[in-house]
Parts: C-alpha cells; sequence; structure tokens
C-alpha cells in the first residue's frame, strides 16, 4: 500500500511538474501575472509530492518490504538501519528519486527565498525546473521505478555490496547530487535570462549563490568519495582518474569557472555572455556524468544499470535540455551583449585568466575521458587513457593557475598594477621558493612533491597577503581588527577557499612522499617503516552484526612507545558472498599510519603498511574549500535580497 | 553478451582478496622504484583505470611479477612497457601512444588554450575598437542607453 | 541594442560552436548506444594483439594423472588437419562450467580442442575433467600463468581459433555460451574447415 502511494506520489509529481514547467512559462511570455503566480505554489505542491514518493522508499526499506524488488535486490533484514537508509538511495532507480527530490528542494529555495526576484525572472526559473523535474521524473516512472512489485515475496533480500555499506558512501551520493542539482538552478537561471534576453548585477547577485552551494557541495561529495576510495579499497589510493571520477570533476571544474566569472557579472556587468554558457555547461556536465553512469557505455566500477533502453531516455534527456539550452543561447546571446572595457592586467583580466585555465584543464579531462570510447567508435582503436596522461596533461595548465590564484585578488578592478602586486606577495614567493628547497633538502630528489608544497606554501600565505592587504595591516595596523571585522564575508570566504586548495596541495604533496611495506609477520613478530616499529600482536576471528572477519592487532611503537593499535580486516559478508578489506588507519592529522591485512598462512599473515605523510590534508583541504565557499554564501550582500531592477520597460 | 561478460568478470576474479605478496617485491629500492613507475603505466585489464600498481586481481599480480622480473634482469622502462604492449595491445597502456587516433587527445591542453586566447582576443580587439570610436562620454552614455533599453 | 550597431554584434559562428559540439557528442553517444545493443560496441571487450598471427612460442608440461599429452607451441604450426581451438581455463572458474558442455560438444564432433589449464591445482583440475568430462586432445599446465601473458590473456575462460596454417583468428573472452558457439564459433569453423 505504502508503495502504492509512493508511486501515484511520483506519478502526480511529475504532473505538477509539467503543470509548473507550462503555466510559469506562458504566463511570463504573455507577462499574465495570475499565471506567473502559480509558479511559486506549484512548486511547493510538487516537493511535497516527491518528499511523500521519497519518505514512501525509505519507509519500505525501513521495514525491508520485500514484495518492493527494489529492496529485495538492494537490502537484507540483517543490515544496521542507518546503511537500510543509504540502500534506498544506493542504486538506480532510489538514487533518481533522490535526484529529483533534491531538484524539488532547490525549487521549492527558489519559490520561497526568492519573493524579491522580479517576477517574470522568478517564474521562468521554476518554469524551467519544473520542465526538468518532468523529464527525470518521466524517466523514473517510465525505465525505473522504484516500487515495482515482487510477488511472491522472498523471505529476505539479497544484501547490499559490502563495500557500499559504509558511511562516507552513504553521504557521498547526497552531497554529490546536491551539487549537481545545484547546477539545474544556475541553469534554469541562464536560460531564464536567454528568454528574456537581459543579464544584469541582480541576475549575477542571484546565480552566484546557487553556483556556490552547489560547488561547496560537489567539493564535499568528491572528497567523500575520494576519502572512501582511500580508506575502503585498501591500496592508500584516493584519486584514479576513473571516468565516473571524472564525471564529477567536470562540474566542479565548469562550475568553479562560474562563481568566478559570475562575480565579474555582478560587479562589472562584464562576461555576460560567457557566464550564461559556463551556466549551461556546469549542468550539461552533470548530466554527462549521469548518463555516463546510468547507460553502461563505460567500463567502469561505479556504473549502475546496463541498461541501454534507459541509456536512450537519458540521452534523450540529456540531448534535449543541453542542446536545447544551446540552441536558445546561439539565438538569443547576442542580445545579452555588453563586454565591459577592462585592462589585461586586472580583476577582470585575472578572472578570465582563471576561466580560461580552469576551462582548459576541463577540456582536457573531458576529452580524456570521452576519448576511449569514441576512438572505439570511430577509429575502432581500444585505448586507455589513465592517470599517466591526466597528471602529464593538467599539470602544465595547474601550474599557471595556481601561480595566477594568489595574485589575482591583489589586482584592482578594470586596470592593476602586476608589479605592485607581486612586490606585495615577495615574502609569499619566499615562502615558496624555501617550501620546495626544504622539501628537496629533507626528503631528497622527489621534483613533484617539492612543487607540491611549493603551491601549498604560495597558496596559504597569498591568501593571507590577500587579507593583510585588505585590512592594510601594514599600512594602519591600529585599525586592522576593525577593519578585519568589517571585511565583507565574500572576501574572508575567496581567501580561505583559496588557502583550502593549499591545504589540499600540501596533502598531495605529502601522499607523494608516502612509504610503504608488504611484508609476511608471524604473531610476536615486527618490522621497520617510516621511523616506527610495527608488530603484530595475533590474528583472530571476529563477529559483527552481519559479517564474521578476521582481525589483525598491529601494536605500532615510536622508540618503544606505543603510538597506536591498529586492527585491518578481512571481512565477509554471507549474504551477497563477498569480502572486503577493511584498511585500519591511525591519523594524527601530519601523517597516517595505515595497515591492510592480506593472505594468511603458517600461522602468520602477509600485511601491506603505509605511512602517509599529510594525508588527511586532502580532505581538509576539500573541506575549507567548502566553508569557504558557505561563508562567502552567507556574504551580507546576497543573504540581503538583491536590489529590485530598475523598472525595465517591455522588451523592445 | 555485454552481461555476460560482466558475469565473467565477477566470477572469475580469483576468491581470495589479497594485498599482494612480500617475495614479489625487489630488494634493490632503486630497482623497486622503477618497477612502480612501470606499473603505473600499466593498466590492470580487467579492473577499471586501475595500474597494476593498485589492484589486487589475479593478472595485475602477474604482471606485476613480471615487470619486476624483467627490472631486475637489467630490462629499461621503456623494454618492459614494450614487452607488455606486445602481448596486451594499446589498450594495456594508461598513457595512451601518440598515434593517428590520439593525436587529437593530446593536443587536448594545446587547443583549448589556444582556442581560449584566440576567442578573448577577437572579442577584445573588438571592444577596444568600439571603445576607441566614441568618447568616453559618448561610451558612457550608450552604456546608460543600453541598460534602459535592452 | 539596436540593428543599426551592427559591428557591436558578436561573431555568431562562435555562438553555434557549443551546440555544435554538443550534437557531435550526442550522435556518438547515440551510436555506441545502439552498438551495445548489437553487440558492435563492447566497453569490456579487448581484441587480441595476436589475431592473423602464430601463436606465441610455449611449451607446457602435461596435468599429472590425466592422460592427455602436453602442449606446446610446435603442436599449433601449420599446416594443421583442421582448424584447432585453444581453451585457457581453470577449475576455480565458474564461467568455465557454463561453457563446458559447447566444448565437448565441438570435441565430439570431431574438432581439435586443445587445453591450457591457468593457475590451477593438479588434483583439481583433474577432478573437474572427470566430473564433467574431458573435451581435450591436449592438455598444457601454465601454473605460473606465463603462457597465459604470452598469449595476451586476461581472465578464464579464453578460447582461440588457429585456421589450419596456425594462424589465429578469433578471441573469446568470456564463456562459450550456446549462443556464442552457433553465432560466432560456427561460422568461422565452416570458413576455416
Amino acid at each position: 500500500m505504502i508503495g502504492e502511494i509512493g508511486h501515484f506520489a511520483l506519478a502526480l509529481g511529475c504532473i505538477l511538474a509539467l503543470a509548473q514547467s507550462i503555466f510559469p512559462l506562458i504566463g511570463a511570455h504573455r507577462a499574465d501575472a495570475r499565471l506567473m503566480a502559480l509558479a511559486a505554489p506549484l512548486a511547493v505542491a510538487q516537493l511535497i509530492a516527491i518528499a511523500a514518493a521519497f519518505a514512501a522508499l525509505l519507509w519500505a526499506f525501513a521495514v525491508n518490504d520485500t514484495t518492493v524488488s527494489n529492496v529485495v535486490l538492494n537490502s537484507h533484514s540483517a543490515k544496521p538501519l542507518i546503511y537500510k537508509f543509504s540502500g534506498a538511495w544506493g542504486n538506480h532507480e532510489g538514487s533518481m528519486v533522490l535526484w529529483v527530490l533534491i531538484l524539488a528542494l532547490c525549487g521549492g529555495a527558489v519559490a520561497g527565498f526568492g519573493r524579491d526576484l522580479p517576477s517574470a525572472l522568478q517564474a521562468r526559473v521554476i518554469g524551467i525546473l519544473g520542465l526538468i523535474a518532468a523529464g527525470f521524473l518521466g524517466f523514473i516512472i517510465f525505465t525505473s521505478n522504484p516500487f515495482e512489485r515482487v510477488w511472491p515475496p522472498p523471505m529476505d533480500g539479497q544484501g547490499l555490496n559490502p563495500l557500499l555499506q559504509d558511511l562516507g558512501l552513504a553521504l557521498h551520493p547526497p552531497m554529490l547530487y546536491l551539487g549537481y542539482v545545484g547546477y539545474a538552478v544556475t541553469f534554469a537561471f541562464a536560460v531564464a535570462a536567454l528568454l528574456e534576453g537581459r543579464v544584469d548585477a541582480a541576475w549575477g547577485r542571484w546565480v552566484r549563490p546557487w553556483s556556490l552551494a552547489a560547488w561547496s557541495f560537489l567539493t564535499l561529495g568528491i572528497a567523500l568519495g575520494s576519502w572512501w576510495a582511500y580508506y575502503e579499497l585498501g591500496w592508500g589510493g584516493y584519486w584514479f582518474w576513473d571516468p565516473v571520477e571524472n564525471a564529477s570533476l567536470l562540474p566542479w571544474l565548469i562550475g568553479a569557472a562560474l562563481l568566478h566569472s559570475a562575480i565579474v557579472v555582478e560587479k562589472r556587468e562584464s562576461l555576460k555572455i560567457w557566464t550564461v554558457l559556463l551556466a549551461i555547461l556546469a549542468f550539461a556536465m552533470s548530466l554527462l556524468g549521469t548518463f555516463l553512469v546510468r547507460s553502461g557505455v563505460l567500463n567502469s566500477v561505479h556504473a549502475f544499470a546496463n541498461d541501454p533502453a534507459r541509456g536512450v531516455f537519458i540521452l534523450g534527456l540529456l540531448m534535449a535540455y543541453v542542446a536545447g539550452a544551446l540552441a536558445l543561447f546561439a539565438w538569443r546571446a547576442p542580445k545579452l551583449g555588453g563586454t565591459g572595457i577592462f585592462a589585461p592586467i586586472s580583476r577582470e583580466g585575472g578572472l578570465v585568466l582563471n576561466n580560461l585555465l580552469l576551462c582548459s584543464i576541463a577540456a582536457v579531462v573531458l576529452v580524456g575521458t570521452l576519448w576511449p570510447m569514441f576512438a572505439d567508435i570511430l577509429f575502432g582503436a581500444k585505448i586507455s587513457v589513465g592517470a599517466p596522461f591526466f597528471n602529464a596533461a593538467t599539470a602544465p595548465l595547474a601550474i599557471p593557475l595556481v601561480a595566477a590564484m594568489a595574485v589575482g585578488p591583489l589586482l584592482a578592478w578594470k586596470r592593476a598594477d602586476l608589479a605592485g602586486a607581486l612586490q606585495r606577495l615577495w615574502w609569499v614567493g619566499l615562502l615558496a621558493v624555501a617550501s620546495a628547497f626544504l622539501t628537496l633538502l629533507v626528503a631528497g630528489y622527489h621534483v613533484w612533491p617539492a612543487l607540491g608544497f611549493a603551491a601549498a606554501a604560495w597558496l596559504i600565505a597569498g591568501a593571507a597577503a590577500d587579507i593583510l592587504d585588505r585590512i592594510a595591516a601594514f599600512r594602519r595596523p591600529s585599525q586592522a581588527w576593525n577593519r578585519a571585522r568589517g571585511l565583507p564575508r565574500a572576501a574572508w570566504g575567496g581567501a580561505i577557499a583559496h588557502a583550502g586548495v593549499g591545504v589540499m596541495f600540501a596533502g598531495l604533496a605529502g601522499m607523494g612522499l608516502a612509504t610503504d611495506a608488504l611484508v609476511e609477520l608471524k604473531p610476536g613478530q615486527s618490522t621497520r617503516l617510516a621511523g616506527y616499529e610495527w608488530r603484530l600482536e595475533n590474528i583472530r576471528d571476529v563477529q559483527g552484526p552481519n559479517w564474521s572477519s578476521r582481525r589483525a592487532t598491529i601494536t605500532v611503537l615510536d622508540q618503544g612507545r606505543v603510538v597506536t593499535v591498529l586492527t585491518p580486516e578481512k571481512r565477509f559478508f554471507p549474504v551477497g558472498r563477498m569480502n572486503t578489506t577493511e584498511a585500519a588507519i591511525h591519523t594524527n592529522a601530519m601523517r597516517d599510519l595505515y595497515a591492510v591485512l592480506g593472505d594468511e598462512r603458517d600461522g602468520g599473515g602477509v600485511v601491506r603498511l603505509h605511512h602517509n605523510p599529510l594525508a588527511p590534508w586532502i580532505w581538509f583541504g576539500a573541506g575549507i574549500m567548502a566553508l569557504g565557499g558557505g561563508l562567502s554564501l552567507s556574504d551580507r550582500r546576497i543573504r540581503v535580497s538583491a536590489p529590485s531592477r530598475k523598472a525595465a520597460p517591455a522588451p523592445a | 553478451m555485454t552481461r555476460w561478460i560482466f558475469l565473467w568478470l565477477l566470477l572469475a576474479l580469483p576468491a581470495f582478496a589479497a594485498v599482494g605478496d612480500p617475495n614479489e617485491r625487489l630488494a634493490d629500492p632503486a630497482k623497486e622504484a622503477l618497477a612502480r613507475e612501470i606499473g603505473r603505466e600499466l593498466r590492470c585489464l580487467v579492473c577499471q583505470n586501475q595500474s597494476i600498481e593498485d589492484s589486487d586481481a589475479q593478472l595485475a599480480r602477474d604482471l606485476r611479477r613480471l615487470v619486476r622480473e624483467r627490472v631486475a634482469a637489467g630490462e629499461d622502462q621503456a623494454a618492459v612497457i614494450t614487452f607488455v604492449h606486445q602481448r596486451y595491445g594499446d589498450f594495456v597502456l594508461l598513457r595512451p601512444p601518440v598515434t593517428a587516433a590520439t593525436i587529437l587527445l593530446w593536443a587536448t591542453p594545446f587547443l583549448a588554450l589556444a582556442g581560449g586566447i584566440a576567442v578573448i582576443m577577437l572579442r577584445r580587439r573588438r571592444a577596444v575598437a568600439e571603445a576607441a570610436a566614441l568618447s568616453p562620454e559618448e561610451a558612457r552614455r550608450l552604456a546608460e542607453l543600453d541598460r534602459g533599453t535592452a | 541594442m539596436s540593428d543599426a550597431a551592427s559591428p557591436k554584434r558578436p561573431r555568431r559562428w562562435m555562438l553555434y560552436a557549443p551546440l555544435g559540439l554538443a550534437a557531435a557528442a550526442g550522435v556518438g553517444f547515440y551510436a555506441m548506444l545502439q552498438g551495445l545493443q548489437d553487440g558492435s560496441y563492447n566497453p569490456r571487450g579487448v581484441p587480441s594483439v595476436l589475431l592473423g598471427k602464430p601463436a606465441p612460442d610455449f611449451s607446457l608440461p602435461a596435468l599429472e594423472g590425466v592422460e592427455l599429452p602436453a602442449l606446446a607451441a610446435a603442436d599449433l604450426r601449420g599446416p594443421l588437419p583442421g582448424p584447432v581451438l585453444v581453451n585457457f581455463w581453470a577449475s576455480w572458474c565458474a564461467p568455465c562450467i557454463i561453457e563446458h558442455p559447447q566444448l565437448m560438444r565441438l570435441s565430439r564432433e570431431g574438432i581439435a580442442v586443445y587445453g591450457i589449464n591457468y593457475k590451477d591445482r593438479v588434483a583439481e583440475a583433474g577432478a573437474f575433467l572427470r566430473r564433467h568430462g574431458n573435451p581435450y586432445r591436449r592438455l598444457g599446465r601454465d601454473e605460473p600463468g606465463r603462457t597465459a601473458i604470452d598469449w595476451g590473456v586476461y581472465g578464464v575462460p579464453e578460447t582461440y581459433l588457429l585456421d589450419r596454417q596456425g594462424m589465429i583468428r578469433w578471441r573469446w573472452a568470456g564463456p562459450i555460451t550456446p549462443d556464442t558457439l552457433e553465432n560466432e564459433l560456427r561460422p568461422l569453423l565452416r570458413r576455416f574447415a
């Protein structure tokens, strides 16, 4: 019964979404205030319907309703409740419901908080969001019904992939979706701007918070995924340039470009056409990721459903939205016009450089990800494009990007003094060079880690220099505190996000100096790695709620003093008959001690031990970036509603 | 058919998970480092985009051992990679060789940068030409008119 | 902005470029999806580099306890009396059980099926053949898996077809299902008979 209610709610939501797209868009076109006024209530009604459907799905998983085939395939009564819930979105159908729920939430947010928007713009934005929701709800209803029944119901579910029974992975999809779907809102704003034929500072002020929020969530989502790979896959790797990872990186890169170019729109009413294009592309990349993951055209661990019919449907949606928006762009963009004049050396110029480099990196990642597929279909060539390519092809673009990141914020709008900015950064540059030399001195000849630490110092100290400069800490130290408090949060947010990138680079550089050992130990035996003594105490059986495991106990000593006791495991999940490797990690924020248990023989066991300097900084850095985004988001200018536009005469 | 191969991949992986074999490593740290560098260039064919250095698939293990034997025998990076390439084809190389089918792939960073710079230059030249045609006062008034009527 | 200000109009072709690229990508993706359905596009399939070449050099010992001659590259050099199948298998490999009846059928029909037992234990490999029947005329034992690497094998089961000149003409990765047998292998066997 609950399942049928959920299914009905989805269908109702689809109809409401259609109404939400049709009436406000017609209303905005005809300047009919009554039709436009329908936008907000319809968006809220759609949200309620989708929330009901999602609640029904969660209910089915919580009570382990085995008449629902989705529950049978993806859950089991012996699973902890939290993973029953995460199982609801850990599969194709459920994850699509989560996707439309988040989209409906965004629609509701535009309806609720967007009262200060010009009513035609608000109606159009909500209308476009309704159009997107209707397409994806149609996709769910016609190809991926999450409430499909099975009869007779089996005794119990078939479990969930144990690799997915994990907190990091339970939170990873919702975070990513918050990011992807956030770009649906900036997309809707872009399309609405094209329909209206105008982009102005108020538009930029509305697009910025959405792009900031989407980017921050996407940052967290990607970081969670990478963290999961680090502790769950058991090889200490955190980024594999897997096509699915790349698919999440693409909207992140384009989104980073978007949130920078939106600043130029807001402050200088320039780069309008470009910003609209970026907003369309950011969402296009989000949809492309969905298509690649769901359609089975790629060869990937993460790929969910290998159903070409679904692939065709998603491709249809992708082309309808993206090609539709790009056609509208080609037709209407000239109306947006207005390229403000600025010198190449200026804040605008710096942001253009940022966009150029970020988009070039995105192009490399996009082409590298798609090339094996297109080379296959065009030339019949089977090739791989992996980490060595991506590292080699993105590094020459990332280096100037990092170099510019510390300089850009010090440049003035319109026309800036580069020499002056560099002069204020002299100590930052000195720190960067010193970091590189120090790395070479301490760790030996490791070029990339040395460059990584230089980048980290350059970015972190550069962010500090930016703040010190803004509060005039050196020129008028007495007023610095007051100025710091008066500094807009967007300025703090930007500096913190840039510093976060620096922290991440430090983590990456540290991981470049990681060491490991692969040894066979008998209980009581020990080995040395990175100055620590690692002693295997024993290996024994442990019973968990839905798994049994072999657990090794390894004491790590530093000059005879116990640092930590690591307990890596090999788990066996009887439901699903799968093994997982549970790495044991001890962190003190400056380094991770990481142990994995392998084969056992003759009473001993093979263990792989890693010493990963600064590893947690990779994810701290991502967290700091997201924090900076959030801080920027809470800026007064954004919180306090955008000033309403001057009464605009009807378009000529 | 795709489904079959998928099933086969699931089932044909050895039943035991592994972290590697201590005996596979080379005693000489310089040679072990070289072997790793080589291994990171080679794709574990049954895995996703993972190299043979970070996979516990049986084939990855075998290839790791093979790479180390050849390195221990004194072969250089190019020779070892050629040996594996001859057996498994281009697919095994994570850094695709530059061929007619990959030249555009390798050119992407340059094309993207050059294309972006060209667009910026074109737009800028026109913007400057327009600005030059008007006095600052005119430009300001035009901008105002633009804002009012666009 | 009036139309009279024509020099102000941005270059239109630049604005169409994103649409063109997206449309081209869309057509490509559509072709991939079609290819997935009719089997012409398979993201997981990797072609063998041995196609059109003779078998690589190898010499494998026989499997102890099974009365079958050993297998070496010399046995696969042309001219051969007929086409030959070389099948890599293991007792621990579940899909090998799926394809076994098809190999048995081919063997009964008089097709030369040679086996290479991959990374297996002697006793278990022998037990497998006793339980499911023996389709092999010759059987080599590749315990270290080195010969498999020379052939470019990336998992078991994998099957190669050699013509009468000893040239490798076909490689099948994964189990030979009844469907594969009828639609892929039979036409080739007729062609190279």
